[in-house]
């Protein structure tokens, strides 16, 4: 792969690098050397291929789509099925690589944020299974909104930390625990869950997701032959769509990242980051978010919480700014719709999250031909949602 | 003929380089009035440099007593146009000493970098701190605050280590030394390691070293002051400030809430002397 950034100072483009408190500099540069010499050692990239293959059950499959494809009438539609991860998300894959690095810099304890709970079940799971401690931050608004996620981090043997201060929800939840991890960093590992933060977590996080596009190129040319048309991935923080469109970004494949539009993008409830929002720093890096003219971050909205975060990953601030990476957007009612559509075309019941990537390849794919492919990332399953969506489908 | 070099606003004005009292308080709490008024009792109560906190709603560096200031400032419409426009009003009422503008990076990037430079010259600012940028991303900016005369604030931590040297050569104003690992607020106890942390900064800096976070009885004070050029309070002259937050935000009770609070900070740098 010759995509050789970020560079040496954490940089892609004119985004990323590290914005943080002096104070952060050592433990980054403590991160970024482990980090470095791990990814050398043939054993460690050995550990955690068996781990995601043997606790995780990687590779998880490419799923023809067989109903859906007939159904619209356009291109062939895979799906890349990271709902069969254990915990139901493409997220273990990176807590697995992080926990395994904690693990090899002798940290004996971990910190995690978590919006609606999924990252914070991933790091309190490879907590367990590692024999880890774990701490993870949380908002107070959606420990109320999540509480059966809370239950499964506390089940694990996790510690639920409450966090009440600014807005009660992810981004106060990663001040948070960036501010405990400042005071705790000779003991502590943050694991931090996406392509967001100072360098060298954006790169990390991508090296630990890009499993999802390798394994995704190499079962495609199995059965199709070459590579897909078109790839479609929802984008939050962005790093299952990262994980998807890295091995994909010096290929002749169209790559589309959808963002989450809330109840419509000329509202106010949105968190369409890259679409709607303005150059800045969020947690450490440069990169757009969604702010007022005094640059005071702004609470984004959308019915997923797994989109709902102000800011994006670096990379895609960049990807988007050289045109190299498509970002469109889906409402919250389109990505409903979307769930139902894949269910009962598949039986497959997608997160919200994942069903904004679905809802707009679904868009797509009818204007597309027969001989052309796409491939949708199903980021993780549903079952997380079925309180929100049953109480749309009965409202509506 | 030699020439001089020019000295900046910042070093014009401060008074000395020894056993430096340097208060933070948010602009905006409890009220934008409020605070030009506290900024002069602060100059009153000895201070020698103000650091004047411009809020913001992800404050990644600070303790609880300083985000939830930060909230009440917000909640006050402070912002960065509005805590510069403070300054002219604390120069009338007779603050002399040097103020050093504290924000995060984000409010300043979406004011633009060189346009906030001028500015700040504008309002008679004289220097800047910004706690969210190390060294290594401070290029933008320092090259604005050098042009237009204002002193670009460093932070050094107690693991900054082989960064020390790097930090304190350039450092302007006065060197900001962080006295412990962690977010600003009180701390029972002072860092045991804190003498050879200072010792080591004080041997590459040419500018006062102060030290701050964490900073918050008179016992604390004369420790620290005794291995450094100084001390910086906030979160403790934060809480001594909420005391009075009714009695400073109306107009008719203020002048007496001011001379407590004198006497509170003069007990807390000064002790009983």
């Amino acid at each position: 792969m010759s995509v050789v950034y970020p560079d040496n100072r954490g940089r892609y483009g004119d985004y990323g690098g590290q914005f943080v408190p002096e104070t952060l500099m050592a433990p980054l540069k403590e991160i970024q050397d482990a980090l470095d010499e791990a990814m050398k050692d043939e054993s460690f990239q050995e550990e955690y291929r068996n781990e995601l293959e043997h606790y995780s059950g990687r590779p998880t499959a490419l799923t023809y789509a067989d109903q859906l494809t007939k159904t619209l009438g356009g291109a062939q539609i895979y799906l890349k099925r990271e709902d069969l991860n254990h915990t139901g998300a493409h997220k273990l894959n990176n807590a697995i690589g992080q926990a395994l690095l904690a693990k090899r810099m002798g940290k004996k304890k971990i910190i995690a944020e978590t919006g609606a709970g999924q990252h914070g079940v991933a790091s309190a799971t490879v907590a367990a299974k590692l024999g880890l401690e774990c701490k993870v931050f949380m908002g107070e608004k959606d420990i109320e909104r999540q509480q059966l996620n809370v239950f499964r981090m506390q089940l694990l043997g996790a510690e639920v930390i409450s966090v009440s201060s600014g807005d009660k929800t992810l981004k106060d939840a990663t001040n948070e625990a960036i501010r405990y991890w400042v005071a705790h960093c000779d003991d502590h590992y943050y694991l931090i869950g996406s392509v967001v933060g100072p360098h060298p977590y954006p790169k990390m996080v991508r090296d630990f997701q890009r499993v999802i596009g390798d394994e995704t190129k190499r079962q495609f040319k199995e059965k199709e032959g070459g590579l897909p048309d078109r790839i479609y991935a929802c984008v939050g923080g962005g790093s299952n769509a990262i994980g998807m469109f890295y091995p994909f970004l010096e290929d002749d494949v169209e790559l589309v990242g959808v963002e989450a539009a809330g109840k419509g993008i000329d509202t106010p409830d949105h968190a369409a980051t890259l679409l709607n929002g303005t150059q800045g720093i969020i947690h450490g890096s440069m990169t757009y978010l969604i702010q007022d003219d005094h640059g005071q971050i702004v609470e984004p909205y959308s019915i997923s919480a797994g989109l709902d975060y102000p800011g994006i990953g670096p990379e895609h601030a960049y990807l988007h700014s050289s045109g190299r990476v498509r970002y469109e957007s889906i409402t919250d009612a389109e990505a409903l719709e979307a769930v139902k559509t894949l269910s009962q075309a598949e039986g497959i019941i997608p997160a919200i999250e994942s069903a904004h990537a679905i809802a707009q390849a679904v868009k797509e794919a009818k204007q597309m031909d027969p001989s052309e492919t796409i491939v949708i990332n199903v980021s993780g399953r549903g079952d997380k949602d079925m309180n929100t969506i049953m109480e749309q489908f009965q409202e509506g | 003929m030699t020439q001089m070099v020019e000295q900046t606003r910042f070093q014009k004005r401060l008074k000395r380089e020894k056993d430096l009292f340097i208060p933070f308080i948010m602009g905006g709490d409890p009220t934008p009035e409020a605070t030009v008024e506290i900024a002069y009792t602060m100059q009153q109560s000895g201070a020698d440099v103000l650091e004047l906190g411009v809020p913001y709603s992800d404050p990644l560096a600070d303790g609880p007593t300083i985000q939830e200031a930060a909230g009440r400032a917000l909640a006050q419409g402070m912002n960065l146009t509005e805590a510069m426009k403070l300054v002219p009003k604390m120069r009338e009422r007779g603050v002399t000493i040097p103020v050093v503008l504290f924000t995060y990076y984000n409010p300043v990037l979406r004011y633009g970098l060189e346009a906030f430079a001028k500015a700040m010259e504008e309002n008679d600012v004289d220097g800047l701190l910004i706690p969210d940028i190390p060294l290594e991303e401070s290029e933008d900016i320092r090259g604005f605050t050098e042009q237009y005369g204002v002193e670009l604030i460093s932070l050094v931590a107690p693991n900054s280590e082989e960064r020390i040297k790097r930090i304190a050569e350039q450092a302007k104003g006065f060197l900001y030394c962080v006295s412990s690992l962690g977010v600003t607020g009180e701390r029972k106890d002072m860092n045991p390691d804190i003498a050879s942390f200072l010792e080591k900064v004080k041997q590459y800096s040419q500018v006062p070293v102060a030290v701050g976070f964490g900073i918050s009885s008179y016992e604390q004070v004369k420790l620290v002051q005794g291995h450094s050029d100084g001390v910086i309070i906030g979160s403790k002259i934060i809480k001594l400030i909420d005391a009075h937050r009714e009695a400073l935000s109306n107009e008719g009770t203020r002048a007496g809430a001011l001379q407590e609070l004198q006497s509170e900070v003069e007990q807390l740098v000064k002790g009983n002397e």
